[in-house]
């Protein structure tokens, strides 16, 4: 915290008091109200959120007055360029209570992350018949590399199913956990369903049968603390983009002892201790996993966006948030034909639903018209659109700067859309 | 709102709520499936040809109202025309909710399917409209295909 300055974040100092809904509003230029537009309401957060004043600034300083290669040049641009991309791996290894930036790589995001662990631990942890476990909720990013590694391996997933309420089936997982097992890939939140899964429960009963855990917290990152010793995973990945940053950036956090035998999976400039055509040398990790030049602008957008996270503090975020999912969830249960999918023990503010006769499609549409902005279809998840019955569903998912205005607004463009797509 | 309501009109909305021919045909019929991967939309078109014409037509399929819609009464349209009319009036319907100006060739052939003009000030529901016209022509190509395959089955060429 002590390296860096108040002006750097938007907000005020934590001793003041919590910021409303409203307040936080106004720190998101892309919120504000426009003439001649009806005020945005926007419920796709789940896909991506829209992003702070604190972060658009960091980029532009970035472009306007800081710009070079990073980790090559001798000159003092290059060496504060590579300054504030090395010190926003410091500042997202403290936002998820990692000891050791160099545990953070950077990645295009947490498919990226994802697959560079299917990749590179893959190769040299994963033989024919072991098995990866995954569920039912996850995002197709969670699920495609695996089958691309059981490809090349000749490695089984094995699948943890959904209970009706979009809780993970526990004891399915205890059951299908065993000796076999080389790798837990499990979502801390449904992007779906909003299931927030028992991860350290997870990953205790992973690693009693010898298994490594990969959490994907693309959806939590935002909206859910995260300490990976307090998760005790070992791999753990999220993208910019769903954490009120840009797109094209993310990381992956796995434990140094894991990184350092893990072979390199893209090669290039960068991830080099030296080059001869007989032989070449690999970085120590981080460096080994970025060949080329990074996304550099991105991952100061993303120091940018933990620390504007930070300072509004996640659980005063997820305090705002939860109220409106549930508004929502009881709102849109009173319409009549209006079905709200799962009903998850615990759960963040994404509310899945569909409408007896209507396509989640045109629903979108017409509430797109009224200046409602929700996400139609399987959501990237078609396994569990599959076990849902529902090959589209509409989703509203909240962030921080969504108000009790927006959830009426969801609720009368859903009543609307009933009248007019009909009957 | 009233470009919502030029998208959603009252034909469109009757169509999806009732549609028109919708059942699958025998063996007789050629047959595609149209599949959008992106919303899931699936739609499935028969078509039995005589001597050259679209005899029968049918389709069945989970889709959006538009899409939905669109299959009905692309169906109702079809039927009794000649091949080389269907892949005409396919051509005439992509023009008209694809394009921007003014229309290419001459609308009123397309006779009720006119009300999907609204479908081009929503540039994300084009496929769904679409959707039905390719997979109509899939299954006139594999006719088509199965025609020249096998020569006695069909005897016009």
């Amino acid at each position: 915290m002590a390296e860096r300055s108040e002006a750097d974040s938007g907000l005020t100092p934590s001793a003041a008091a919590p910021l409303s809904s409203a307040e936080i509003r106004e720190q998101f230029p892309a919120l504000a109200s426009q003439p001649g537009r009806p005020r945005l309401v926007y419920l796709d957060n789940a896909s991506t959120t829209q992003k702070p004043r604190a972060v658009l600034d960091a980029l532009d300083r970035h472009h306007h007055d800081g710009c070079a290669n990073v980790h090559r040049g001798l000159y003092s641009l290059a060496l504060r360029a590579t300054e504030d991309y090395e010190r926003s791996r410091r500042a997202v290894a403290r936002f998820i209570g990692a000891g050791d930036p160099n545990e953070i790589v950077f990645t295009r995001g947490t498919t990226e992350a994802i697959n560079l662990v299917a990749a590179s631990f893959g190769s040299v942890r994963v033989r024919s018949d072991d098995e990866i476990l995954l569920t039912e909720m996850e995002h197709h990013s969670n699920i495609v590399p695996w089958q691309l590694l059981r490809e090349r391996t000749g490695a089984r997933l094995s699948v943890v199913p959904v209970d009706e309420n979009g809780d993970l089936r526990l004891e399915e997982f205890v059951r299908r956990c065993g000796p076999r097992t080389r790798l837990v890939a499990v979502t801390l939140i449904s992007n779906v369903l909003g299931t927030v899964n028992p991860v350290r429960q997870i990953a205790e009963i992973a690693h009693a049968a010898g298994a490594k855990v990969l959490v994907d917290a693309a959806q939590a990152a935002a909206h859910h603390p995260i300490d990976v010793e307090a998760l005790d995973c070992d791999f753990l990945a999220f993208s910019g983009h769903k954490a009120y940053g840009p797109s094209g950036i993310g990381i992956l956090w796995a434990r140094r002892e894991l990184l350092e035998e893990m072979p390199p999976w893209a090669g290039g400039g960068e991830m080099i201790e030296s080059v001869r055509f007989e032989r070449t040398t690999f970085a120590a990790p981080p460096y080994r996993f970025e060949a080329g030049t990074p996304p550099i602008s991105g991952a100061i957008g993303l120091g940018a966006a933990v620390e504007w996270i930070e300072d509004a503090d996640v659980d005063r975020l997820a305090a705002l948030e939860r109220p409106l999912g549930e508004r929502a969830r009881i709102g849109l249960a009173r319409i009549a034909r209006v079905r709200v999918l799962g009903n998850p023990t615990e759960r963040c503010a994404i509310v899945p639903f569909v409408v007896d006769g209507i396509h989640a499609h045109d629903l979108a549409t017409v509430l797109d018209a009224g200046g409602v902005a929700v996400r139609a279809g399987h959501h990237c998840a078609q396994p569990l659109a599959e076990r849902l019955g529902t090959p589209a569903t509409v989703r509203a998912s909240f962030a921080a700067y969504n108000t009790a205005e927006d959830v009426e607004a969801l609720l009368t463009g859903v009543e609307r859309s009933i009248e007019i797509l009909g009957r | 709102m009233s470009d919502l309501r030029d998208l959603y009109q009252e034909t469109i909305l009757d169509h999806a709520r009732r549609p028109r021919n919708f059942k699958a045909l025998g063996d007789d019929a050629t047959h595609a499936e149209g599949h959008n991967p992106l919303c899931g939309d699936r739609i499935n078109v028969w078509i039995r040809i005589e001597r050259d014409r679209l005899a029968e037509i049918s389709f069945e399929g989970a889709g959006c109202a538009i899409c939905t819609a669109c299959a009905s009464m692309m169906t109702e349209r079809l039927r009794g025309q000649t091949v080389a009319e269907a892949y005409s009036l396919a051509d005439e319907f992509k023009s008209l909710v694809t394009s921007t100006g003014p229309p290419v060739g001459d609308p009123t052939v397309l006779g009720q399917l006119a009300a999907f003009t609204g479908v081009r000030e929503f540039p994300m529901r084009i496929k769904c409209a679409t959707l039905p016209w390719h997979a109509m022509r899939a299954a006139l190509k594999s006719w088509t295909k199965s025609k020249t395959e096998s020569p006695t089955s069909e005897r016009e060429t």
